[in-house]
């Protein structure tokens, strides 16, 4: 193999190594980058790490929380703070996947994977990025997304606000397999009440474009709703507004978009099933 | 954990086995426990070098041409091999026992069939090395119109897939283009039948995945010889195909196998030992071959798609009177082991039931899509549910019980079968009472009292005058398509004089013999000129010559 | 092409191996050191048959970077038993026949070792749960749960009612 692996003490020092090469890609747990290294891609000629501790630290404020981009799905199971991102976090993968695939990687994991990206994106999530020269800066999880095909600099961490209560945020995926499967579908929602009413709700879906989106459409036709029945069902009838759904291997467009708003509703009235 | 029912057909048995029939520990489990199970890719050798093999994006194309001079000088590459590297460049699984006409590539040479077809291997020194090297082959096609649909395959003007069967099915003893088995005359019973159902059954193309991909590793041994370890199922289909592919003596290949990481039937058709051991002997170093998971999902052989037309004409009171089949096994593009498939469907039908008047076309249609193989009892699994699946349709439309209703039209010892083979040793009405008493289902005292001793045979012996055909000749043009063209006028129904009648089995006596396994049902014997000796020497063994009637009786 | 060193334990065994870069550890662990044990499937993290533990955790070779490794410690099925003494897990899928052609067995063992080590108590949702990233074409996973419940019963866990 002619590729090379460099692994840096600091993420400034990997940030510029991987500016200095296109070819080269940042391995965070490698779920994604090795799959691609063993199918043969002839793309990468460099891998670079960091062996940075911070890189994987889990940060609790009062207000908020600085998830390391190198924290995998298990430290984030293992952390009570992070309890309302638990049900994104457990159904990634399965047990040995959720061991390695790291929140930083998922932010760039082609749909229908990124279900915690989903989940992030509901939040409101900040994600800082470190670029090969000067500070960091800090951006909206929403830009970057849409933005990470041409992105340059490394993700370092990613910041969510805690939700207005426990209750608040929810998550859904719909997948063939269960536990373990890929997502036909997913559907993150953070449904803050002001006196019985929907104030700021937002919705993000998963494999419903080739990013993890926003539900803007529903999130306005929610506002100053009740979250019950008669309440949503404007938000449900927008349900697919803005969506792309790819056909894939495990459900076409077609059925994606079908099944969206019935397990949207689900998700809103706190259905199981 | 076996619940054995010994009340059945006790007379007929000793019951002094030691053995069969008692729980006893795999010979393997504790090597799969202890992860010693040795499987091909479990063996080191020193200097191994990796194949990797090119293949065709294409459905149907003509090659045009191939460049691999920079494949060949890429880093790592050992040797790139091209058709022309083949020996015996031709070849189908079956020749093995004289069945079919050689019809595939090992490496494709002016056209491709299938997407996925192998059409040039690379051998480096490591897999990524073969994968770059891959990248770097520049092939030129001609897309070609494409059929994917096995109907559509047989229609006038459909693109030949495969030019060793130009129309499109396989052809068998040179006779006819499909299997036919005729018994009685349907036509005549569907007109005087209470109701007529007539259904489609369709099922896709169903891959094995297994967890282990396909794989072999070839290598050098002593006495010029080749050592093969191999994920096959079958080591000497395997090793009778490599030696006709490469054109060696059978002495010189040492095959060693037997541990298959999940076969399923889909570890038979020898897809890798040829190329692994031809690798061996153009680099002098041991050669890995081994299936990626996406190649094993996307060009390993699946199970083939089977469509299956049932018309059955049955009575107000549930019996059966005409079954009349039409079944087309997608072979994909090329034979391997649908051609036998249909035979064993043609075999099956008309299902485990007595039924006075049968009709059955099996076709083995080749279409431009992954040739098909064997998977878990091919060939029958289809057609036996969808004839299942027929069977509670017709119950439904009579209004009785679907086990009852297969109880009463059930074969029982002493009938005559569509293939003029009597029945013996039958079971199934036993097996329908104790799977309804497991399920809770009640089933009613006439029909709890029914067993396959009693009731056979006497009328239910006779082989009826039977109307035949002579569509789908070789040579005699396209068939048509859907269902079978109408049979010539059938003969009135008396029996036919002494002379010309078949010589009919004579009924065994009853329960005092004990049991044996029936012969294996045959399709009817074949008109009345001589098989036409064949004119080229055979190349494999011809013990299974009764299976397909190349054997007169 | 430069090989970069790697020193990590293996079954508590010290082991050095010079890795290309990329390597990933199922390759290393079976040209490199010899271990068998651990098998390719699919190379995509699907499959799981190459499932080993890395400290502890389940982790699945053919996705990991074989460098990462270094002053690590391995486990593989190789290491499951004691000397000539089976490991509990072992036993019970002998007893309960859970493996036919034996090809996942190694990754299986060693999910439900990861599983029995952390929870001696699991429920058979747990133990599901545990295994969901294994794949098994031949038994139907039933005799594997089975077996997996059966060993956490006779190790002293309580294998919970569920």
């Amino acid at each position: 193999m002619a590729l090379q692996v460099k692994s840096f003490g600091s993420m400034s020092e990997a940030a510029a190594a991987l500016a200095s090469d296109r070819t080269a890609r940042f391995m965070s747990g490698g779920t994604l980058l090795m799959r691609a290294i063993n199918e043969g891609d002839t793309s990468i000629s460099m891998l670079v790490r960091s062996t940075d501790a911070a890189y994987r630290q889990i940060r609790s404020e009062s207000a908020r929380i600085e998830i390391g981009a190198g924290a995998r799905m298990v430290d984030i199971l293992a952390n009570r703070d992070l309890a309302f991102l638990h049900p994104a976090a457990r159904i990634v993968g399965g047990p040995a996947v959720r061991a390695m695939a790291t929140v930083g990687g998922n932010l760039f994991a082609a749909a229908p994977y990124g279900d915690l990206a989903t989940a992030l994106l509901a939040l409101d999530a900040i994600v800082t990025v470190q670029g090969a020269y000067g500070s960091a800066q800090q951006i909206p999880i929403e830009q970057l997304l849409q933005s990470r095909d041409r992105a340059t600099g490394l993700v370092t961490s990613v910041t969510v606000p805690r939700p207005a209560s426990p209750d608040a945020f929810r998550f859904r995926k719909v997948s063939r397999v269960k536990p373990k499967g890929v997502s036909v579908l997913s559907i993150a929602a953070h449904l803050p009440l002001a006196g019985g009413r929907l104030s700021n709700a937002r919705i993000a879906y998963g494999a419903m474009a080739p990013t993890p989106i926003r539900a803007r459409a529903v999130e306005r036709a929610l506002e100053g709703r009740s979250l019950d029945a008669a309440g949503i069902a404007p938000g449900l009838a927008a349900a697919t507004e803005g969506t792309s759904p790819a056909t894939d291997a495990l459900a076409t467009a077609w059925y994606r978009r079908e099944v969206l708003p019935v397990h949207l509703r689900r998700l809103l009235l706190g259905e199981t099933g | 954990m076996l619940e054995f029912r010994k009340e059945f057909f006790k007379d007929e048995r000793d019951d002094n086995l030691n053995e069969v029939g008692q729980p006893r520990q795999r010979q393997d489990m504790l090597g799969h426990v202890t992860g010693r199970t040795r499987y091909f890719d479990d063996h080191a050798f020193e200097g191994l070098l990796h194949l990797k093999v090119l293949r065709s994006p294409h459905s149907h194309a003509r090659l045009r041409s191939i460049d691999t001079a920079a494949a060949e000088r890429a880093p790592g590459v050992k040797r790139v091999i091209r058709a022309a590297d083949v020996p015996v460049n031709k070849n189908t699984l079956l020749s093995l026992i004289n069945f079919g006409k050689d019809d595939e590539p090992l490496l494709a040479v002016d056209k491709v069939r299938y997407k996925g077809e192998p059409i040039l291997a690379v051998v480096a020194e490591s897999e990524a090395a073969a994968y770059d090297a891959l990248a770097k082959v520049r092939v030129e096609y001609d897309p070609l119109p494409a059929v994917f649909d096995v109907e559509e395959a047989l229609k006038p003007g459909a693109p030949v897939v495969n030019e060793t069967y130009p129309a499109n099915t396989f052809e068998y003893h040179e006779k006819y283009n499909h299997q036919k088995l005729r018994f009685g005359d349907v036509e005549r019973a569907f007109a005087q039948a209470d109701f007529v159902v007539e259904e489609r059954y369709q099922m896709s193309p169903i891959e094995h995945a297994p967890t282990e991909t396909n794989g072999s590793i070839a290598a050098p041994e002593t006495n010029d010889r080749f050592v093969v370890h191999s994920s096959t199922q079958a080591l000497f289909f395997s090793l009778g195909t490599a030696a006709k592919l490469l054109d060696v003596p059978s002495n010189r290949l040492h095959y060693i196998g037997g541990t298959v990481g999940g076969g399923f039937g889909g570890k038979v058709d020898s897809l890798t030992e040829p190329l692994s051991i031809l690798g061996a002997m153009l680099t002098g170093r041991p050669v890995r071959y081994v299936l990626n998971r996406e190649e094993e999902m996307l060009y390993g052989c699946p199970r083939g798609a089977e469509r299956h037309y049932i018309k059955d004409g049955v009575m107000r009171d549930g019996r059966i009177v005409a079954r009349k089949v039409t079944s087309y096994f997608d072979a994909g593009a090329y034979t391997r082991l649908s051609s036998y498939g249909a035979v064993k469907c043609a075999a099956h039908i008309p299902g485990p039931y007595t039924i006075p008047n049968v009709c059955a076309d099996v076709y083995c249609v080749y279409t431009n899509r992954t040739p098909a193989t064997a998977m878990r009892g091919f060939g029958i699994t289809g057609v036996d549910f969808s004839l299942e699946v027929q069977m509670d349709k017709l119950a439904h439309k009579v209004g009785m019980d679907p086990m009852e209703f297969r109880i009463l039209n059930a074969y029982r010892d002493g009938d005559m079968k569509a293939h003029r083979r009597e029945a013996h040793n039958c079971a199934l009405i036993e097996c329908v009472q104790v799977a309804a008493e497991k399920a809770n289902w009640p089933i009613s005292d006439t029909y709890r009292r029914m067993n396959s001793l009693t009731g056979g045979g006497g009328e239910r012996a006779v082989i009826p005058a039977t109307a035949t055909d002579e569509n789908g000749r070789i040579g005699g043009g396209r068939p048509a398509t859907g269902t079978t063209s109408r049979p010539p006028a059938p003969p009135p129904r008396v029996p036919l004089p002494a002379a010309a009648q078949p010589r009919a089995p004579q009924p065994q006596p009853a329960m005092s013999q004990p049991r044996v396994a029936p012969p294996p049902p045959a399709p009817p014997p074949p008109a009345a000129q001589p098989v036409k000796p064949a004119a080229t020497p055979q190349h494999g063994a011809t013990r299974f010559s009764s299976v397909f009637g190349t054997r007169r009786r | 092409m430069t090989k970069t060193p790697v020193q990590f334990r293996l079954n508590g065994s010290d082991k050095a191996v010079f890795v290309d870069g990329g390597e990933n550890l199922l390759n290393v662990l079976r040209r490199g050191v010899g271990d068998m044990s651990a098998k390719y499937g699919c190379g995509q993290g699907t499959c799981g048959v190459c499932t080993v533990l890395i400290d502890g955790e389940p982790q699945l070779a053919c996705l990991t970077l074989a460098e990462t490794c270094a002053g690590r410690s391995v486990e593989t099925a190789l290491g499951l038993s004691d000397g000539p003494n089976l490991h509990p897990l072992q036993n019970a899928f002998m007893d309960h026949f859970a493996a036919q052609c034996g090809f996942c067995t190694s990754g299986m063992l060693m999910a439900a070792k990861a599983l029995l080590d952390r929870n001696p108590s699991p429920t058979r949702e747990d133990v599901a749960e545990a295994i969901s990233g294994n794949i098994c074409r031949c038994t139907g996973y039933e005799p594997i749960i089975n077996a997996i419940l059966d060993a956490a019963s006779k190790r002293g866990g309580q294998a919970s009612g569920g």
